[in-house]
């Protein structure tokens, strides 16, 4: 049985995002928009910012970048022993126990 | 004539008609009447006081029109037309390719409760355009009532021991909220003489003003209180929630900005709300769940723009709200299809559908990219208004906590749901594309969502407050598209690192505890105790009577020595010593 990018097995019928190069290929565009965008940054020193502040102006270079990446890291990492502390079985609710797992 | 009706009569009468009609008698009445009631608001009414009469020595006005309840009013229309062609196919039977059957769930659809569900959906539409046409708090608060009572039915309409159960809890807290308005409107009258509906504020306004606060945060959602979102909105039919997600939060959005604009407390309640649901939302496996708290996020923005209070917040908020209803009933109404075509809405069982059911998953991005702000969708024109604001009145750490709110929509809303639920491992499911007209609401949705996008000056000329703001400058584009695929980055990383959380069946805990197992516990502790208490009390003084009674039983019973029968003779006996005794001691 053959199996997809993450190791799961394919079904019938076979979609394109089951073939391995589709999925580089989609992950190599996310990386080209990433490297664009990185360009991009150096040509907005020469743009007129419509909406001017303090704080933007402070930390110009790579803010939203920077800000975008940390940002999902740090969502993701905050969460996960949240969902330690506060996981539930399914039927918590209707009687279930307290136990976690 | 139509003109000087309150656009609620229209819906109220309609309700009342389709109650009694079946088939496509009924199918044509649902989508006529918010298409005419909306024609007729967007050609036929002018800002003004449209009805107004004295009651019991109060001024009510039940028909107030100006440019900010004339938004919500063509909003609410539209709602309304895209939720009915959305459940058209009510009462038809089970749609052709649906899998529903396979795991228990054969009227998912709700066939069996269509006639209610059609005349719940009309009523619930026309108290929210009551409420927003209302101009003064008595009227407000009827329609506030009858926006739960309605709608309660669309929870009940799943026909769940849980819907039963979630539909009752709704329907106590918002009952609760009326009462609070009620309350508060009462009070506020008391000091001020007047119950018009306009801006009423924390200054100067002591409890009264707190109350409004109060109820108005319980219908949209503030911390703590938001939990009804998040249980009612999974529970409901797939085209019940719809209509949940259009109405009741966004009405709560238009009284906080008709009453509270510039109330600072809102700012920082905002923010919170726009915060604390993401970290819920990535943890959460019931894919409808997580739009309820994507939801809350999403008010959050409208709310802290509503507590900023400049011309341009106020602005965003409510076009936010506009946007919102649209992209987010886009989201609702994909994941209601795949409810409708698989019977699930679990990220644990869903994945690999888009094979089957592209079209809908092409509609689902289309909601996922307006949420999620990219340029040219919806949002990028009516958030950034917000956060623009924060900015210009110098709320730095609020506009940083936006921020990262806007990057955690695109994590749950913008790629996880679509992620989950058409893509990630193949769950072998192989459902069909759901109904024409469910497709048809859709697209018109997704339509819609890029024309806000692309066209927002003429979107603007609809909102309130005079504004100069251009949406589309290259640093604005650029940073957006910079803050999106870093984020999207990020999540790659995430996954290809294994770091991010798989989608697990069980439920996290959150504000409902409270009141879901705490508060019960701790009534069965208090019961429990009281009754420890009770039998201690009992027994204590079954115990005291019964020694008295044996006391009592000693002395005086069969054998005790003051029942015995005495002989006459002894006591004489005894009279005779007594008075030798006295007569020696005499003597």
């Amino acid at each position: 049985m053959s199996q997809d990018y993450h190791g799961h097995e394919i079904k019938e019928p076979i979609g394109w995002l089951d073939k391995p190069s589709v999925v580089k290929r989609f992950f190599l565009a996310i990386y080209l928009i990433c490297g664009v965008l990185l360009v991009a940054e150096l040509l907005l020193f020469s743009t007129e910012n419509a909406h001017p502040h303090p704080l933007e102006e402070s930390m110009r270079f790579l803010v939203y970048p920077i800000y975008g990446f940390i940002s999902f890291w740090f969502l993701v990492l905050v969460a996960k022993p949240m969902r330690k502390l506060l996981i539930r079985p399914e039927d918590y609710y209707e009687g279930g126990s307290d136990d976690a797992e | 004539m139509l003109n000087s009706l309150p656009p609620f009569v229209l819906f109220f009468v309609g309700a009342i008609v389709i109650a009694f009609t079946r088939g496509t008698v009924r199918k044509v009445l649902i989508l006529a009447i918010p298409l005419l009631g909306g024609l007729n608001l967007w050609y036929g009414v002018e800002p003004g006081l449209h009805l107004q009469f004295d009651l019991l020595g109060y001024t009510l006005t039940p028909y107030r029109a100006d440019k900010l309840s004339l938004l919500f009013g063509y909003l609410f229309h539209l709602a309304a037309f895209l939720g009915f062609v959305y459940a058209l196919h009510l009462g038809d039977g089970a749609p052709e390719g649906s899998v529903a059957g396979e795991v228990g769930e054969d009227d998912i659809v709700g066939n069996a409760s269509a006639g209610l569900q059609h005349v719940a959906a009309m009523v619930y539409a026309g108290s929210a355009l009551g409420a927003v046409f209302a101009g003064d708090f008595i009227t407000l608060f009827i329609f506030w009532e009858l926006l739960a009572i309605s709608s309660v039915f669309l929870v009940w309409a799943r026909k769940s021991e849980r819907s039963y159960a979630t539909g009752f809890r709704y329907l106590i807290i918002h009952v609760i909220s009326g009462v609070l308005l009620l309350s508060g409107a009462l009070m506020l009258a008391h000091e001020t003489g007047s119950i018009a509906f306009e801006h009423v504020g924390l200054d100067g306004t002591g409890a009264a003003g707190w109350m409004l606060l109060l109820s108005l945060g319980i219908k949209a959602g503030f911390p703590l209180l938001h939990n009804w979102i998040t249980e009612a909105y999974p529970e409901s039919t797939p085209t019940g929630t719809v209509f949940l997600s259009a109405f009741t939060t966004k009405v709560a959005v238009y009284a906080l900005a008709r009453s509270f604009v510039g109330t600072d407390v809102l700012i920082y309640i905002g923010t919170a709300m726009t915060f604390f649901p993401i970290f819920y939302a990535v943890l959460e496996n019931d894919l409808r769940r997580v739009l309820g708290y994507s939801m809350i996020n999403q008010i959050g923005f409208m709310v802290a723009g509503i507590g900023i209070g400049t011309g341009l917040a106020v602005n965003g908020a409510v076009a936010h709200a506009f946007a919102d209803v649209i992209f987010k009933g886009l989201l609702f109404m994909s994941m209601g299809a795949v409810m409708t075509m698989t019977g699930r809405t679990k990220g644990t069982d869903l994945g690999g559908i888009y094979k089957t059911m592209p079209f809908t998953a092409g509609l689902c991005i289309v909601g996922a990219s307006a949420i999620s702000a990219f340029p040219l969708f919806s949002a990028f024109v009516t958030k950034s208004m917000i956060m623009v604001a924060a900015i210009e009145e110098h709320h730095y750490v609020v506009w940083l906590f936006m921020l990262f709110a806007s990057a955690g929509v695109l994590e749950h809303a913008g790629i996880k749901i679509p992620f989950f639920s058409f893509f990630a491992h193949d769950s072998g499911i192989r459902a069909k594309e759901p109904p024409r007209n469910m497709l048809v609401a859709m697209s018109i949705g997704a339509v819609l969502c890029v024309l806000i996008g692309v066209f927002p000056t003429q979107f603007y000329t609809l909102l309130p407050m005079e504004m100069d703001y251009h949406p589309y400058d290259v640093r604005h584009v650029v940073t957006q598209l910079q803050l999106l695929a870093f984020g999207a980055l990020g999540f790659i990383t995430l996954v290809k690192s294994g770091v991010y959380p798989d989608e697990k069946r069980a439920v996290h805990v959150d504000a409902e505890w409270l009141y879901r197992k705490a508060g019960p516990r701790l009534l069965g502790n208090i019961g429990r105790a009281v009754t420890r208490v009770d039998v201690y009390v009992r027994s204590s003084v079954l115990e005291f009577v019964g020694s008295i009674m044996r006391g009592a039983e000693r002395t005086h019973g069969s054998v005790g020595p003051l029942a015995k029968s005495w002989a006459t003779g002894s006591m004489v006996l005894w009279v005779v010593i007594l008075l030798v005794a006295y007569l020696l001691f005499y003597l």
